[in-house]
C-alpha cells in the first residue's frame, strides 16, 4: 500500500473501495463485540461460514459476512441484522445460521421465530428501523458500528473515513480547528464535562516545543461500556479524531490509555494504528503536509482512579496511580512535564463528525450548553438493556420508556443513577428531567461518562448507596485522609444502618461528614463520591428512617430487617419451595399451608423465586 | 513578586512559593500534620485546607500543594474551613488515638467529642516517612502499597529492605510515634487536657481571621447581649 497523499488520492481509493461493495448482496452483520462474544457470537460466525461453505457447493451464493463490534442492543445478544433489507434477528443460536440462509436469503422469507417481540406491545418486529430501542435513538457516533469491520480501514473510508482529517490538513490552520470545535459546543464525554475546543486551545498556548495527546479509554465505571464498545467497533474515528485534535494543538505524540481488561478493544486499536500508519494517516508528513504525528497505546492495570488525568499521567510515567494537585493543570504540565491534553474516547470520536458535518449544523443537536449526542449504557431493572445513544437534553422518561421498553414485570420504576458510581440517583419524580451536564447537576447527579442504573421498587436505597461506596472506598488511591477515611466511615455508618443497629445521631453524623469528603478531598474521585449518599438522603430519606427508626426495610432487600413468611391463605402445599430451600427450613404437609422455621432461614430468596402462587411474603 | 489577597489583605510573595508558606511566612497558623520543610509537599492529611478562588467562587484545596499566583484570594479561617477541618481532627482521633500530635491537634482546634469507633491504628498515612526515606535519606526504602482502605506503608514485597540502614529517620519524623501523655493505654479516645478555647469569633466574622486570638472578645460581648435580651425580659 502506498500512503496516500492528497485529498483527491483518498476520494480515488474511496470510489474505488465502493466500487468493489455492491449494496444489493445480502450482507449478514453479526454483533461481535465482547459483550456479543460472551453470549457465543463467534460460534454463531463459525455456523455461517460452515452453513456457506457447505450451501456453495449445491447453488452460487453471493452472500458477504460482516463481523463488527457491538450494534448496543445487548439485551437480545447475539443479534445479527441482514442487509440489505435491514432484517433483525436475536438471541441467536448455531444451528440457526443455515436455516437463515436457506430461509430468509435464498426463499426470502422471514423467520417468525427469530424476531424481536416489544415486551411492551408483545408484537414482533421484524426490521431493525421498526424497533423501538433503535427507533428513538440518533446513533451519530455509534450507528457506524455496524456498518464497518473494525479491523478493516477500507470500510472506514467507504463511510468518509478520514476526509474530516484530509480536510483538516489540506484547509484548515490550526486556530481554524479549534474555533470549530469551540463554535460545535462538545464538551467532555469524561465525566467533567469541559468545553473541549477551549481545552485544545488552552494547551495550543501553553508554552512548549513537544506536546502530548492522550485519549482516556480506562473506562472503570462498572456497568459502563461505552467507550469499549466504540475502541472495539470503531477504533479508527477515535484515531482520527486524536490526529485532527494533535493537529489542532500541535503534538506529535499520542497515547492511548486503554485498561487491560479490555483485550479486544485494545487488539482492535492496534490494528487500526498500523492500518492507518500503512495508509500514511500517521508517521511523517501526513497527507504530504509537513505535519507528523504517531499514536501508541499504553495499557493500564485496570484500576478506577487512574481515569483521573492526573493519575493517568502518573501511571503513564511508571508512578503509582495517584491524582496530583492540579494546578498545573495537564494543559501546562502533564506528561513527562510537557502541556498535555487528554480527552474521554468518546468525545475523540466526535470530533470527525464535527468537521464532516460542520460546527453549525453539529451545534443544532442538544440543548442549551450541551451539544450533540451521548452514548449512555442503559443497565439495571429495565427491559432493553444497552448502550444507547440520543441527544442532549432528551427527558429520561424517554430513555427509560421509549427506547428502554420500561422495568421488566410490570414493576414500578423507583429511580435512576447517573454517572458511574460517584453519580447520584435521581427519583421517579423527576423523570421528565432533561438530560443534559447542567440538569443533572443540578439534582446532585452528574453526567459522569454515561452510566445509567435503573433501579424498581424492589430495590433499597439504603443498600444502593453502600454498595457504591464500598467500590469507592476500595477505588479511591487511599492518599487523601478525607476521601480514604471519610469514605470508609461513612460505608460503616451505612453497614449499622442496613443492618438494624443504626441510630438517628449517626445519620446526622453522615449528613455533617458528606460533605467533607466532598469538599476536602483533592480529586475528583473524593469530590464526588459522596454523591450516593447525598442524593439518596435527598430524596428517599424516609427509607433510611425507616430503617432506623422502625428497623424495617421497605424494599424487603436488608436481611437483617426483614422476614420471609408463608401466607397460608395463598399456599397450596405444591412444596416446590421446600425442594429449592438450601437450608431445609420449610416445613409443612403435602397440599397443606408451609412455614418457614425463622431460626434456619438464612434469606436468600430461594423460596420466593421458585413459588408459583405468589404466597412467600418478605416484611 | 506577586501580590495575593490573604483574609482580605493584600500581601507580597515570591512567585513559586505555595500557599502554606506565604501563611508560615505571615505568621497565620495553619494546622498539618503531613507537611514538613524539607520534604516536598504531601497533601495527604488535607488539614492545611484553605478556601481560594474568586470573591464570587470559593473553592476549598490544601494550601501545602498550590501554587500562588497573581491575584488569588485566600481565606484561611472562615467557617467552612473549620468545620471541615475539626470533622478531619475528629477521622484523625478516632483512626489513632495514642498520637500525641493528634491529641494536641484535637486540643487546639476544640474536638471535644468522638463519634466514631476507636480503630486505635499505629500509622495515619500521612506519608511523611515515605517522603523523608526517599528525599533526605535517598534510600527508598519504604514505600505505599495497595489502594483505597488497603493502602499501608511497607518495604517492597514486605521483607527487610536491602536498602535500608536502619537510620531511624522515619521514626524520626513520624507523627504518631511520639505516645500521648497518659502512654499507650488512655482510659478515653479523647486526652483534651490542653483544650483551647475554640474560635468564639468565627460564627460573627466568616471572612476573616482574628489575630488577636484567642481573645475570646467576640464571645464575652455576645454572652453581655445575651444577658441583656435576658434580662429585658
Ligand atoms: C475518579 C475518576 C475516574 C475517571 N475515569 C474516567 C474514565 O474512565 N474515562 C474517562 O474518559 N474519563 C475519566 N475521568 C475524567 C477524566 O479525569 C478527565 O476529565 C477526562 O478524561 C477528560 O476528557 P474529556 O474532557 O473528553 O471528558 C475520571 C475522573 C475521575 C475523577
Ligand atoms: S499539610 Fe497539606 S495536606 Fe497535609
Amino acid at each position: 500500500m502506498n500512503k496516500i497523499k492528497n485529498i483527491d488520492e483518498l476520494g480515488k481509493i474511496k470510489t474505488e473501495i465502493i466500487k468493489n461493495l455492491s449494496p444489493e448482496t445480502p450482507c449478514i452483520i453479526i454483533s461481535c463485540g465482547t459483550c456479543g462474544q460472551a453470549r457465543g457470537a463467534l460460534k454463531i460466525v463459525e455456523a455461517f461460514r460452515d452453513a456457506i461453505k457447505k450451501l456453495e457447493t449445491i447453488q452460487e451464493l453471493p452472500i458477504q459476512l460482516r463481523i463488527t463490534g457491538c450494534h448496543g442492543f445487548c439485551e437480545v445478544e447475539p443479534n445479527i441484522i441482514i442487509e440489505p433489507e435491514g432484517i433483525f434477528y436475536v438471541k441467536l443460536k448455531p444451528e440457526d445460521a443455515e436455516i437463515i440462509i436457506k430461509e430468509t436469503i435464498i426463499n426470502k422469507k422471514i423467520i417468525d421465530r427469530l424476531l424481536y417481540v416489544d415486551p411492551v406491545t408483545g408484537k414482533k418486529i421484524a426490521y431493525k428501523k421498526d424497533i423501538p430501542f433503535y427507533k428513538y435513538q440518533n446513533q451519530l457516533i455509534s450507528g457506524n458500528n455496524s456498518l464497518i469491520d473494525p479491523t478493516k480501514i477500507d470500510d472506514y473510508i467507504a463511510i468518509d473515513g478520514y476526509k474530516g482529517l484530509a480536510k483538516v490538513l489540506t484547509d484548515m490552520s490550526p486556530e481554524d480547528v479549534i474555533s470549530e470545535g469551540k463554535k460545535s459546543g462538545l464538551r467532555g464525554r469524561g465525566g467533567a464535562g469541559f468545553p473541549t475546543g477551549l481545552k485544545w486551545e488552552i494547551c495550543r498556548a501553553s508554552k512548549g516545543e513537544t506536546k502530548y495527546v492522550i485519549c482516556n479509554a480506562d473506562e472503570g465505571d462498572p456497568g459502563a461500556y461505552m467507550d469499549r464498545s466504540l475502541l472495539e467497533g470503531n477504533p479508527h474515528s477515535i484515531i482520527e479524531g486524536i490526529i485532527i485534535g494533535a493537529y489542532a494543538i500541535g503534538a506529535k505524540e499520542g497515547i492511548v490509555y486503554a485498561r487491560n481488561e479490555y483485550p479486544l478493544a485494545v487488539k482492535n486499536v492496534g490494528i487500526a494504528i498500523e492500518k492507518a500508519r500503512e495508509y500514511g494517516f500517521l508517521g511523517k508528513n501526513i497527507f504530504g503536509t509537513d505535519f507528523s504525528f504517531d499514536i501508541k497505546i499504553v495499557k493500564g492495570a485496570g484500576a478506577f482512579v487512574c481515569g483521573e488525568e492526573t493519575a493517568l499521567i502518573a501511571s503513564i510515567e511508571g508512578k503509582r496511580g495517584e491524582p496530583q494537585q492540579r494546578p498545573p493543570f495537564p494543559a501546562q504540565k502533564g506528561l513527562w512535564g510537557k502541556p498535555t491534553n487528554i480527552n474521554n474516547v468518546e468525545t475523540w470520536a466526535n470530533v470527525p463528525v464535527i468537521i464532516n458535518k460542520g460546527a453549525d449544523l453539529y451545534s443544532k443537536i442538544g440543548i442549551g450548553r450541551s451539544k450533540g449526542t451521548k452514548i449512555f449504557s442503559l443497565v439495571g431493572k429495565i427491559n432493553n438493556t444497552g448502550l444507547v445513544e440520543v441527544p442532549m437534553g432528551i427527558p429520561l422518561r424517554e430513555i427509560v420508556y421509549d427506547i428502554g421498553g420500561g422495568i421488566p414485570k410490570g414493576k414500578k420504576f423507583k429511580a435512576v443513577q447517573t454517572g458511574g458510581p460517584s453519580g447520584g440517583c435521581i427519583p421517579a419524580e423527576l423523570l421528565d428531567l432533561p438530560v443534559d451536564y447542567d440538569k443533572l447537576t443540578e439534582v446532585g447527579s452528574i453526567m459522569g461518562s454515561g452510566g445509567m442504573i435503573v433501579m424498581d421498587e424492589n430495590t433499597c436505597m439504603v443498600d444502593i448507596a453502600k454498595y457504591f461506596l464500598n467500590f469507592l472506598r476500595d477505588e479511591s488511591c487511599g492518599k487523601c485522609l478525607s476521601c480514604r477515611e471519610g469514605l470508609d466511615r461513612m460505608y460503616e455508618i451505612l453497614n449499622d444502618i442496613t443492618e438494624g443497629h443504626g441510630t438517628m445521631e449517626q445519620l446526622n453524623l453522615l449528613e455533617e461528614l458528606a460533605p467533607v469528603v466532598k469538599e476536602a478531598s483533592m480529586c475528583g474521585l473524593g469530590q464526588t463520591a459522596s454523591n450516593p449518599v447525598l442524593s439518596t438522603l435527598r430524596y428517599f430519606r424516609d427509607e433510611y428512617e425507616a430503617h432506623i427508626k422502625s428497623k424495617k426495610c421497605p424494599a424487603g432487600v436488608c436481611k437483617a430487617l426483614i422476614e420471609y413468611s408463608i401466607d397460608p391463605e395463598k399456599c397450596t402445599g405444591c412444596t416446590a419451595c421446600v425442594k429449592a430451600c438450601p437450608q431445609e427450613a420449610i416445613i409443612g404437609e403435602k397440599k397443606k399451608p408451609h412455614k418457614i422455621n425463622q431460626n434456619e432461614c438464612i434469606k436468600c430468596g430461594a423460596c420466593k423465586d421458585i413459588c408459583k402462587f405468589d404466597a412467600i411474603k418478605v416484611e | 513578586m506577586i501580590t495575593i489577597n490573604l483574609n482580605k489583605v493584600d500581601v507580597k510573595v515570591e512567585e513559586g512559593s505555595t500557599i502554606l508558606e506565604t501563611c508560615k511566612f505571615y505568621s497565620i497558623p495553619i494546622p498539618t500534620l503531613c507537611y514538613h520543610e524539607g520534604l516536598s509537599p504531601g497533601g495527604a492529611c488535607r488539614l492545611c485546607i484553605v478556601e481560594v478562588g474568586t470573591p464570587e467562587n470559593f473553592k476549598v484545596a490544601s494550601s501545602c500543594t498550590y501554587p500562588v499566583r497573581e491575584g488569588l484570594v485566600v481565606r484561611t479561617h472562615t467557617k467552612r474551613i473549620i468545620e471541615i477541618r475539626k470533622m478531619l481532627i475528629e477521622l484523625l482521633v478516632a483512626l489513632c488515638p495514642s498520637s500525641k500530635t493528634i491529641q494536641d491537634l484535637a486540643s487546639e482546634y476544640a474536638v471535644t467529642h468522638v463519634r466514631f469507633k476507636p480503630k486505635n491504628k499505629d500509622c495515619v498515612l500521612c506519608g511523611l516517612c515515605v517522603r523523608m526515606c526517599a528525599e533526605q535519606m535517598d534510600a527508598k526504602a519504604i514505600g505505599f502499597v495497595g489502594r483505597g482502605i488497603n493502602r499501608e506503608i511497607t518495604t517492597a514485597f514486605d521483607v527487610k529492605s536491602d536498602v535500608c540502614r536502619t537510620c531511624g529517620a522515619c521514626m524520626y519524623i513520624c507523627p504518631t510515634c511520639q505516645m500521648r501523655c497518659q502512654g499507650p493505654e488512655p482510659s478515653g479516645v479523647l486526652c483534651n487536657s490542653c483544650l483551647n478555647i475554640s474560635y468564639p469569633c468565627v460564627d460573627v466574622h466568616n471572612q476573616v481571621m482574628c489575630y488577636m486570638d484567642p481573645c475570646g472578645a467576640c464571645l464575652l460581648k455576645e454572652s453581655e447581649e445575651k444577658k441583656k435580651v435576658v434580662s429585658s425580659k
